[in-house]
């Protein structure tokens, strides 16, 4: 390795220039330049997204140890992209009296995770992958805690520490029973060894709970909802749809780039979690009273839909993967934008009920809810609608009939607990609404190019189609 | 071709108003909102008349048929190898009437609602979902491909949805949209697995079946499953037998809107859909389309059962569209080939039925709005006599009355005789029973007239201030769609309607079928004689004797046989008893409890982990290392059976 194959490293390096000089700049602005922190945070990232928009070919560094191609350089720019529109929305919440002086340290964080998060998709050697997942992870429970002095916010990250140590150790495990049956962590290396006998089941079974943990599906989940409720609100949105993106499109390019030999157990194992995910998650979603808790349980579901593409492993799942990411991504960052600035508007109310009559104080935020989660439901001509289409059509064509029909089911039930919050929004009577406000203007621009998206990612089909053309699978 | 080049406006305008009315609606006064949208859907229905106009006067190709054009198709996404996603419209007989019958119904009702939603709050909000469900409406029928369809069809569903709900203050307006939309989703299932399905083994979308004839007859069984699966999209939107039970309850939106979707255009898709796969059916999956006939023979029947005994003229309105959906597939269901001459007459049949149906059923449904309009009551026994105070409505639904009865020369007559004769050809037994029904038609339809118009002189009451409230005839806005329809229903029985659509396009004469024309009209006379019998006068003897003397079937017939009851009783009680709280009870006491226990001997042996109230983390983690067991032992047995112990 030497000097200039490094340089190839751009997005990520990139990213690193951008987390020093915002160190930097917290450190150098002082008390008046830091009024304008957000705007230069925001800035930075724009800049970041435009100069990595154009992704690069194909590169391997190291033996293989990094890897890059277009796809995952767009992987890469859609989360940046999602970051973006959290740091957008958190203005607000970081303004707080107590949360103001550490404002630094949220972007700081936020971004390391994202370049944890970045290692994790290039990686072509389990160390780097497993480096890159707890870069991502461990700085995200300082996240979880970020609002130190409320006693949920500790207890959420507690929980998150200790179920995600929990997790990893047994991805570990996993790893290691890798290296103990083929004498490599390369990628590259893996797939000539790899064969179905019981002891590598047992390491991609044990392997796949970790990756589980971090997509919370069934029976992995049981630690989203705690946290998803006790988190800041912004930071639930990042963990709900960028940490998860991230880890969902992991997933599916180990089983393509390592475990193509154990393809029919890896899908009869993500059968099952699917189903589970997708069933339960929804159950439970129609009993909740918290909307952070709510969105959890239907983040739970949504993340069966992605593995929905994950389990096929053709070329067009790839794309439909990606695809789902970034118009979830829209969709429930406008939902958490909403949740986030009501909360800091209202004095936190977070109550499903606390919605009643939302649409005669605040029409347009209503709207954009209302948008958003049709969108979530999969109604056309919502982008939803179109991402939906794409996932079960990927699904059906590598055979999947009976998952594509469970799905489809669940696509109604969902459709009927997402409509309960607009039920709310609109009649429900209220004596007590949540009082008219004015959103800030960070949360107006990330709440419109949400809409953007959430209107036009659909119609405009050359997203599919550019997708597709840099898409790889068997 | 270059004449249809401005076909895309007919999609186009209503979209542009859509957008126009939805974002920036507030700033317009309501009325002028109100007739921004009207004046767009003018325009719309000028170009669609137009281009109807110079498709049926255009030249004939060699073999008798009239061409299909397609001005405009879209490739809007390739989706694999082979398989595309395409936008576009398609012009060939049954589309361009759809056209005619959507622009007109549409630009009536628009009319009509200037003056009935006049001081609504969110008028212009109305005329907005007005234009949006016009458009989705629009772009359905001219779909190239089911994927198109597909989409424009659950758009449909979006669009009505909002205008149900249009009361969205009324609790019951909410609770009928979302029944209307979660039972029509629910039936859209089948529809997209379908689509799945088709595509899949056929490797195209499009309409232009020829190309495909191959991969279509190599596909063997599953083009019949496709198709099955796709008619039950279309009995969802269609309200067909079970799904019918959204239908009555839509009403609770407002009249004209029910005239638009609930009479004229929404519901009539399903049969679309089935007109618009009629060679496939006919060719690759009979059993299917005879299937569908049996059903939409059942649900006339048992809609039409059920009209005669509803109290609210909505309701009535409404099973009598039921009904009168069923005649059409039961048109389609009958056909057995593609010739109209031997077996295929149901086609041309069921679309014709479809246009004079669009025309007189708006005209009830306007005509009804009107009744209601002037004594701001559904139900029945708030009216009666209202023949004195509202001249032209009672005029106009008594044409609609004759129309739908079946009787000559107006428009129903032709169409359901055409139906009726399909029938008996296929077999005499359905023949006898649609005639049987059509009969009821006549009977329900004529209580629902007497009641309104006649039956008893109407109570003037005194209303606000002591000032006495006598209902008085529509304003003009409203009463011009009424005439105008009931002039078309006057007229639309002459139109050679089989030399324009026809099963296999070529011109068909319409010839009186005498036997079956003059049975028809005899037991349609006789319905309307029962009903004039007993509901004529202000005395209803026989009409009680009747309801006492069949009272548990009056009862039944009354609570809709207790579908809803059905329904209720299977999603509420049996999937939440038995699905929802099975899992809540286990959650709480099972899960729970067990990890209560399994936690708390963590508690007892590790260190306390204080702060964490629920203490349950440890739990978490025992689930974690369960369920990764048993994917374990599943997979392994799985893929090795039981010998991988060993």
């Amino acid at each position: 390795m030497n000097y200039s194959q490094v340089l190839l490293m751009r997005p990520e390096l990139s990213l690193i220039a951008l987390v020093v000089f915002f160190l930097l700049y917290d450190l150098i602005a002082g008390e008046k330049g830091r009024k304008y922190y957000h705007l230069v945070v925001s800035i930075g990232l724009v800049a970041h997204i435009v100069y990595n928009l154009f992704p690069t070919g194909d590169v391997s560094i190291s033996e293989g140890m990094y890897v890059s191609s277009p796809m995952l350089g767009i992987v890469k720019t859609i989360l940046t992209f999602g970051t973006l529109i959290v740091v957008l929305q958190s203005d607000l919440w970081l303004k707080r009296a107590d949360t103001a002086i550490r404002r630094g340290e949220f972007y700081v964080i936020t971004l390391f995770t994202l370049l944890g998060m970045f290692y994790m998709i290039s990686s072509g050697h389990f160390l780097l992958f497993f480096i890159g997942l707890e870069m991502a992870s461990v700085p995200m429970s300082c996240l979880v805690a970020f609002n130190k002095y409320n006693h949920e916010s500790m207890e959420a990250a507690a929980k998150y520490v200790l179920s995600a140590l929990f997790s990893s150790g047994l991805m570990m495990f996993g790893i290691s029973f890798i290296y103990g049956l083929n004498g490599s962590l390369y990628f590259n290396d893996l797939l000539q060894t790899i064969s179905a006998s019981p002891a590598q089941i047992m390491a991609l079974v044990f392997f796949t709970a970790g990756l589980g943990f971090k997509l919370s599906l069934v029976p992995f989940h049981l630690w989203t909802a705690d946290v998803y409720e006790g988190a800041p609100t912004n930071v639930t949105g990042y963990l709900s749809v960028v940490s998860k993106g991230a880890v969902a499109f992991v997933t599916l390019t180990i089983l393509l780039k390592v475990f193509v030999p154990l393809l029919d157990e890896w899908q009869q194992m993500l059968w099952w979690l699917i189903v589970a995910s997708i069933t339960i998650a929804n159950l439970f979603a129609i009993r909740q009273k918290n909307i952070k808790r709510f969105f959890a349980f239907s983040s739970i579901s949504q993340a069966g839909y992605i593995m929905l593409a994950a389990v096929c492993a053709t070329p067009v799942a790839m794309t439909s993967l990606v695809y789902y990411i970034l118009v979830y991504m829209v969709a429930n960052l406008a939902v958490f934008g909403i949740i986030s600035v009501v909360e800091q508007r209202s004095n936190g109310k977070v109550g499903i009920s606390d919605y009643d009559g939302f649409y005669k104080t605040n029409p347009k935020l209503a709207f954009v809810m209302t948008l958003a989660l049709f969108s979530l439901a999969g109604i056309p001509p919502f982008a939803g609608f179109f991402s939906k289409i794409f996932v079960f059509w990927a699904a059906f064509e590598a055979g999947f009939l009976v998952l594509v029909f469970i799905a489809l089911l669940n696509t109604i039930v969902s459709l009927y607990y997402y409509l309960l919050i607009v039920k709310a929004m609109y009649i429900s009577p209220s004596d007590n609404p949540i009082t008219a406000f004015k959103s800030d203007t960070y949360t107006r621009v990330g709440l419109v190019l949400c809409l953007i998206g959430v209107l036009g990612l659909g119609i405009v089909s050359s997203v599919f189609g550019f997708l597709d053309s840099v898409s790889f699978g068997i | 071709m270059e004449q249809y080049s401005i076909t895309p406006l007919i999609i186009l305008l209503p979209l542009a108003a859509f957008l126009l009315l939805g974002l920036f609606g507030n700033r317009f006064k309501p009325l002028t909102a109100g007739i921004i949208a009207t004046l767009e859907m003018t325009a719309t229905t000028v170009i669609a008349y137009f281009t109807a106009f110079s498709y049926f006067t255009s030249d004939r190709l060699p073999d008798g048929t009239f061409a299909t054009f397609t001005p405009f198709d879209y490739v809007w996404l390739p989706l694999g190898e082979k398989l595309t996603f395409n936008m576009g419209i398609l012009l060939d007989p049954i589309s361009v009437m759809m056209l005619i019958v959507i622009t007109t119904v549409s630009l009536m009702v628009h009319i009509y609602s200037l003056g009935y939603m006049k001081g609504e709050k969110g008028f212009q909000r109305y005329f907005a979902f007005l234009s949006l469900f016009t458009m989705s409406m629009l772009g359905l029928v001219v779909a190239t491909n089911i994927f198109q369809m597909y989409l424009f069809w659950e758009l449909v569903g979006v669009s009505s949805y909002l205008l149900i709900g249009f009361y969205y203050t009324k609790p019951s307006a909410i609770a009928a949209s979302k029944k209307a939309f979660i039972v029509t989703r629910f039936a859209d299932l089948g529809f997209l697995i379908g689509i799945l399905v088709y595509g899949y083994y056929v490797g195209s979308y499009s309409f232009e079946y020829s190309a495909h004839l191959k991969a279509i007859a190599t596909a063997g069984t599953m083009i019949p499953l496709a198709l099955g699966l796709m008619i039950i999209g279309g009995a969802g939107k269609s309200a067909m037998f079970p799904f019918h039970l959204w239908l009555p309850d839509a009403m609770e939106g407002p009249t004209p809107v029910s005239a638009l979707i609930h009479a004229a255009t929404m519901v009539v898709a399903g049969v679309y859909l089935i007109a618009r796969l009629f060679p496939l059916f006919v060719g690759f999956a009979p059993d299917v389309l005879h299937l569908a006939g049996y059903v939409g023979a059942f649900t006339a029947l048992f809609a039409a059962v059920i009209a005669c005994v509803q109290t609210d003229i909505k309701r009535v309105l409404a099973f009598s569209t039921i009904s009168q959906i069923g005649f059409m597939i039961v048109a389609l269901g009958v056909s057995t080939s593609a010739d109209p001459h031997h077996g295929g007459l149901g086609y041309m049949a069921s679309m014709f039925h479809l246009f004079t149906h669009a025309m007189f059923k708006a005209l009830l449904f306007l005509g009804a709005g009107a009744v209601i309009h002037a004594v701001h009551s559904n139900e029945m026994k708030d009216m009666g006599g209202l023949w004195k105070y509202m001249p032209l409505t009672h005029i106009t639904f008594l044409v609609a009355c004759l129309a739908i009865a079946g009787i000559p020369p107006f428009s129903g007559f032709f169409s359901k005789d055409e139906i009726l004769a399909a029938t008996f050809m296929f077999s005499p037994t359905m023949g006898y029973l649609m005639t049987f029904i059509a009969g009821l038609t006549a009977f329900y339809m004529f209580r629902l007239y007497y009641n309104i118009f006649w039956a008893k002189p109407y109570e003037v009451k005194s209303g606000h201030g002591g000032h006495a409230h006598k209902p008085h005839e529509a304003p003009a806005v409203m009463t011009f769609p009424l005439l105008f329809l009931a002039a078309v229903t006057c007229v639309a029985g002459f139109i050679p309607f089989g030399n324009f659509v026809s099963s296999n396009g070529e011109a068909y004469h319409i010839h009186i079928d005498k036997q079956v024309a003059v049975t028809s009209v005899v037991v349609a006379l006789v319905g309307i004689g029962i009903a004039t019998l007993m509901y004529r006068g202000a005395s209803r003897k026989v009409a009680d004797g009747l309801e006492r003397g069949f009272g548990f079937l009056y009862r039944a017939a009354v609570h809709r046989f207790y579908i809803d009851e059905i329904y209720q009783f299977v999603t509420h009680k049996i999937i939440f008893a038995l699905i929802s709280k099975p899992i809540a009870w286990f959650d709480r006491h099972v899960v729970d409890a067990f990890f209560d226990r399994l936690a708390w001997l963590a508690h007892v042996t590790a260190t306390k982990i204080k702060g964490l109230q629920g203490g349950n983390v440890q739990s978490y983690a025992v689930v974690f290392l369960w369920g990764i067991l048993a994917i374990m032992v599943a997979l392994l047995f799985i893929t090795f059976g039981v010998f991988w112990l060993m």
